[in-house]
């Protein structure tokens, strides 16, 4: 692909997308060959040593181990574009109306943390940098550090402790959704998850936010602003915040992608009916099919959203733009 | 937390590069900041209480002490667990093979991502491109998915979890061993020990190592975390090599449901977590500030 460097912003692209392709191949191998073409036999892997010969073949046939490995390989590709995500062994039903509903959990709860976190992390970043070296930077940044640092299941069980179990007993410690239901038919139940997860992005967002905005803050444009005459109020809003954005949109998508992780320990500390603990579910069951397409899913939307970190940065950051 | 403080800090346009200053000089320079000491005060102890807490713990890590769930007493200081289990007890035995679990995955990491990035950063060509490409497709998978699939085949060993977070942690050294290196490879040393003749491991091992200590220790401490992290996440997911071992991410898990009756089960191997990566995380800031103010004394010399 060297010789191949097609210029400009869409050559950008192009050439972002084609290795996000390549990335994605390379993964589907990857999960292809740790799942199905492992030394020994999957079959007496699910079934057990005690499984009898024709369970034994029926399985194999289901999971299409009487193939050539490329053949294998080919087939399950085929049957992911076609959105033939499998057959749950566990549940010996197609892996897609398993995930359908649970997909659709998942994204409200990643959707609705965005939504609500990136705002106001963004927001206490340009304060923080308006107000920096004051009180209240300091305090925000050693809370971020603080929040940054601890690990989400971490942070999901003290909320859990103190709102649900033991100093509090004001929010439900569980978030279930029951099949048939949607999670905002019982929002109170969303809020300890989509906290934890605001809390999991919030610090990094905020962060790059406070830096990229002391930068713009020093800058020559907004000396100019103030010299003018503009009020304060109009240098930061209409000024420096569009400005200080840039670097901001590409953490925000590596923070979203880090989501689509994240959500897998969240998930299971809640019992929330997702993918993420649907995942974890099927490696406790060794529901290969359900673990194949799960992770190919969660590695899809990964490479996408960086993909989309790196154009964002690239579209609103014009000394990049002209550089390509 | 987040797995990609250093991976965003590798390439933000704001953040300031990490010097070239030896390892051990920059840690002794961050000494200097409060936030530092209280860190490594903090790890200190949590490592100590790992170290040495089985043979400080009054009953052992499976010993029934008295009914299940029963408060502090005399008798168990922290309560008992779900199991009637002492809590104190089972703290004190549940660090140990955490901390060797992830200081093993992070040593082998250091070693294959050192060497993957630094022959990367030497190497200059199509090799860079393929080994740097490859390390992308390993990063294309969060971390705890990857440790979740190679758990899901292999099964939940404790050698498959070592390997399965070094694989994780492998390509971010490597980003950074071969950022740290690419600019020295660049400089009339390196020329002049090529027209040497000198063997191109020495170079590696002799001339471009040295020159990427420093930001390799603070990436090296910051996947430590993350390894720790890690693999008491999978425990309290209930994949650990020893599930009714004690282990502090497994008795959160076996005594999240009665927390409403006695917390400290969960709650004490929850705290000790929490201090451990707040305190390398209060580490790896005091390094990255101390790096940060070497960089604008430069600037202003």
């Amino acid at each position: 692909m060297s010789r191949f460097r097609p210029t400009g912003v869409w050559g950008f692209i192009l050439r972002r997308l084609l290795l996000g392709i390549v990335v994605l191949i390379l993964v589907s191998i990857l999960v292809f060959l740790a799942t199905q073409a492992l030394p020994g036999d999957p079959a007496r892997a699910i079934l057990g040593r005690e499984a009898n010969p024709a369970s034994l073949a029926a399985l194999r046939r289901q999971l299409h181990l009487d193939q050539p490995v490329f053949q294998q390989y080919l087939t399950w590709v085929t049957g992911l574009l076609h959105g033939n995500l499998g057959r749950s062994l566990e549940a010996q039903e197609p892996v897609s109306t398993l995930i359908g509903s649970k997909l659709v959990n998942s994204a409200v709860l990643v959707a609705l943390a965005a939504v609500l976190s990136i705002p106001l992390s963004i927001a206490i970043g340009a304060w923080s940098a308006f107000k920096r070296e004051k009180a209240f930077d300091q305090a925000s940044s050693n809370l971020l550090l603080a929040l940054a640092a601890l690990p989400e299941f971490v942070v999901a069980l003290v909320l859990v402790i103190l709102f649900a179990t033991t100093v509090f007993h004001v929010l439900p410690a569980i978030s279930t959704v029951p099949p048939g239901s949607r999670p905002w038919n019982n929002w109170v139940a969303l809020i300890l998850p989509v906290l934890t997860l605001m809390i999991a992005v919030a610090p990094y967002v905020a962060r790059i936010m406070r830096a990229s905005m002391i930068e713009v803050l020093e800058s020559d444009y907004v000396e100019m602003a103030r010299l003018k005459g503009l009020p304060e109020r109009t240098v930061l809003i209409r000024h420096a915040l569009p400005n200080a954005l840039g670097p901001v949109f590409q953490v925000i998508a590596l923070n979203l992608a880090y989501l689509a992780g994240g959500i897998i320990v969240v998930e299971f500390v809640f019992n929330y009916s997702g993918i993420g603990g649907a995942i974890t579910e099927a490696v406790v069951n060794h529901d290969l099919p359900v673990i194949q397409a799960l992770a190919m899913l969660i590695a899809a939307l990964y490479v996408v959203l960086n993909l989309l970190a790196d154009v964002a940065t690239i579209l609103v950051t014009p000394k990049l733009r002209t550089r390509l | 937390m987040s797995q990609l403080s250093s991976d965003w800090v590798a390439d933000a346009q704001i953040a300031p590069p990490l010097p070239a200053v030896h390892g051990t000089s920059l840690l002794r320079r961050s000494l200097k900041l409060w936030r530092t000491r209280i860190g490594l005060a903090l790890v200190g102890f949590i490592v100590l209480v790992a170290i040495i807490g089985p043979y400080l713990a009054p009953y052992g890590p499976n010993t029934p002490v008295g009914a299940p769930n029963s408060d502090p007493s005399s008798k168990a200081v922290l309560g008992t667990d779900y199991l009637g289990q002492d809590v104190l007890s089972r703290v004190l035995y549940g660090g140990r093979s955490i901390l060797v679990m992830a200081v093993l995955a992070t040593a082998l990491a250091l070693v294959a991502g050192v060497a993957i990035g630094l022959v990367a950063a030497y190497s200059r060509n199509a090799l860079d491109d393929t080994l740097m490409r490859g390390m992308d497709v390993l990063m294309a998978l969060p971390s705890i998915l990857l440790a979740l699939v190679a758990v899901a085949i292999v099964g939940p060993h404790a050698w498959v979890i070592v390997v399965a977070i070094a694989l994780t942690t492998t390509p971010r050294i490597a980003r950074v061993a071969r950022g740290a290196a690419q600019p020295i490879v660049e400089r009339d040393f390196i020329a002049a020990s090529e027209a040497m003749g000198v063997p191109r491991w020495r170079i590696l091992s002799g001339e471009l190592l040295p020159n990427t200590l420093g930001p390799l220790m603070v990436e090296a401490s910051l996947r430590l975390t993350y390894s720790i992290a890690l693999i008491a996440a999978l425990a309290y997911l209930g994949l650990s090599p020893n599930p009714n071992g004690a282990n502090w991410g497994t008795m959160i898990n076996q005594n999240q449901l009665v927390l409403a009756v006695q917390p400290w089960g969960a709650a004490t191997p929850i705290i000790v977590i929490a201090l451990l990566t707040l305190g390398t995380g209060l580490i790896g800031d005091g390094i990255a500030r101390t790096a940060a103010g070497i960089d604008r004394a430069r600037g202003e010399e």
